[in-house]
């Protein structure tokens, strides 16, 4: 299964993987519409963190064992038959909040927009690039056979 | 090869999911007393809440057994298990064999012997029959007012469901405070003030001592229950009650059969009982708390499926060791969450504590440290990237060279050493 690899010592901090992120998961998938017509904005699944001059933009890691698949009491989190990848179903997650809990990354956010969701990165669902690397200016975050 | 499972929750879909990872031949037997297919206890608050509904309430797809080849039994108690014989006695006299056996049987509600518990009006909040019973109840009779006996993790449950559905609650804890196995004074404080702002009445170092029936005191089983007398003397008036003191290991099977229990069935890294191809996993198991440094019962969700798989691989021949549990817990009181991880509520001993509160957000995080490392932390209000803390706890990480900036608001993992950073996002050979 392919993973996004990330490389800090690339990352310039442009952010541009979050503006991605959100309109690869806005309902329009165009940036503008994404940005200023969608209500609520979608959030962005991918974080950059950022501290002087280290910065990396960081999503779900895509664990072997994941803990969030182990601590949620909805069943929404999963392993995507197709894909391979960890995802959330959203109609079944009831927002307790048990994966932000376990998530040794904090890779999982509250998206508080509307219903309580937890939200995380799917790999933009079988994409053959996932956005946030698709778009990455400087390939600080990569997609790759590991 | 064939696996029985007495249990059909968290432990055992565990089991089944791993078991059928690394075996596809071995025939599976899952047997429940309960009627239903697999559902989600945790989830029980919410649909009393109604903020669910029951279809919601599936822990996994409606095919699950037949998608995994397991032969389900449900509504069907055991009676005995046979260690020598391998072999479990359901209570109408079906025996089946095993060659290895899980016993995630859970945990079974504390009712305290009160005067009147057989009241109609009178539940516990375990079970989905429980909930389903309440919710009945409700339907068919005027209440208004409902008492919740039990201010920890199951009772603040209950009690923030029984608000949203828009009844006026009062919770009775015999401790001097809620949520006292869980949060520390100030979070706790915390909690009960939510409570009390939604008119919630919180009555601690008190407990009910007899249930009335409609009809007076001395009255027969009614329709109804009409109010309590509390310890104090004083009277309440209520027409349901609820019983959310917590749970004790459901163990008395592993007893029978001879197999060592302390609180619940101890059991090893692999979730092996002191009888021979017999496991134990979930509410029901004694195992390794990493944190503590000893065995205990940790009757949590997230344990209990993990346990289950690391039997289930074991019977498969897959020895994948448990490294610990860590106790941990969240609730949600009037949509502020608070989270409870590790050794977090300590008072005495070798520790340290970092705390910092904004109480007009209601923002609260105390973490406790021993020596240089992270062994609990509390949050309430913001509870972002909290899984952090758990992986510091967890991973036993020298937090020593980053101990002030676990304390800030933003804290992330760029707080951490770079080493430890490089490593948590790094899984399965990806370098950085």
């Amino acid at each position: 299964m392919k993973r996004i690899v990330i490389h800090e010592e690339h990352c310039i901090g442009c952010r541009l993987c979050e503006i991605h992120c959100v309109v690869q998961h806005s309902l329009s998938r165009d940036i503008i519409k994404a940005f200023k017509v969608e209500q609520p904005r979608v959030m962005p699944r991918v974080l950059v963190e950022e501290s002087g001059p280290v910065s990396f933009a960081l999503q779900c890691r895509q664990c072997l064992e994941p803990s969030c698949l182990e601590a949620c009491i909805s069943g929404a989190m999963h392993r995507d038959e197709k894909t391979g990848a960890v995802v959330c179903d959203e109609a079944r997650c009831v927002g307790c909040w048990m994966c932000i809990m376990v998530c040794p990354a904090g890779a999982i956010q509250q998206n508080l927009n509307g219903t309580r969701i937890a939200s995380k990165c799917d790999l933009c669902y079988g994409a053959e690039v996932p956005a946030c690397a698709a778009h990455c200016p400087n390939e600080a975050l990569t997609y790759e056979d590991v | 090869m064939r696996v029985v499972i007495i249990g059909n929750s968290a432990a055992a879909v565990g089991a089944v999911e791993s078991l059928r990872q690394h075996d596809q031949a071995s025939e599976i037997v899952a047997i429940s007393e309960e009627p239903h297919g697999i559902y989600s206890r945790p989830m029980l608050s919410y649909l009393l809440a109604g903020e669910i509904d029951r279809p919601h309430l599936a822990y996994r797809p409606a095919d699950f057994y037949s998608r995994h080849n397991v032969q389900p039994i449900l509504n069907a108690r055991v009676a005995s298990i046979d260690v020598a014989g391998h072999c479990v006695v359901t209570e109408s006299g079906q025996d089946y064999g095993y060659h290895k056996l899980l016993i995630a049987t859970g945990g079974a509600p504390i009712v305290p012997p009160v005067p009147g518990i057989d009241s109609a009006g009178v539940f516990s909040f375990t079970r989905l029959d429980d909930t389903l019973g309440m919710l009945r109840y409700l339907e068919g009779n005027p209440v208004e007012q409902v008492i919740v006996v039990g201010g920890g993790m199951i009772g603040v449950k209950a009690t923030d469901a029984l608000m949203k559905r828009g009844l006026r609650v009062t919770m009775v804890e015999l401790a001097p405070r809620i949520l006292s196995a869980a949060l520390d004074e100030t979070s706790s404080g915390l909690m009960a003030r939510l409570l009390s702002d939604a008119a919630v009445e919180v009555i601690t170092g008190g407990t009910v001592s007899a249930i009335h029936p409609e009809g007076g005191k001395g009255a027969a089983r009614g329709p109804s229950i009409a109010g309590v007398t509390l310890d104090s003397g004083r009277e309440l008036a209520c027409q349901m009650l609820v019983f959310g003191i917590g749970v004790r290991p459901n163990a008395a099977l592993a007893r029978e059969a001879g197999i060592a229990v302390n609180r619940g069935i101890v059991v090893d890294e692999y979730m092996r009982t002191s009888a021979p191809d017999v496991y134990a996993a979930g509410d029901v198991a004694e195992a390794y708390d990493l944190v503590v440094d000893m065995n205990r019962t940790v009757a949590i969700w997230p344990n209990a499926y993990r346990q289950g798989a690391i039997a289930g691989a074991r019977m498969a021949g897959v020895s994948r060791a448990d490294p610990g549990a860590i106790a941990m817990n969240t609730v949600e009181v009037c949509g502020v969450p608070a989270m409870s991880i590790g050794n977090a509520n300590v008072k005495d001993g070798p520790y340290e504590m970092m705390t910092e509160l904004d109480e007009r957000r209601v923002v609260y995080k105390r973490l406790t440290l021993e020596g240089d490392h992270l062994v609990g932390a509390i949050l309430v209000g913001n509870i972002s990237r909290a899984g952090i803390y758990t992986g510091l706890i967890r991973n036993k990480l020298d937090i020593s060279g980053c101990r002030k900036s676990l304390m800030t608001e933003h804290m992330s993992l760029l707080s951490l050493p770079t080493s430890y950073r490089k490593h948590i996002v790094s899984e399965a050979g990806i370098e950085v």
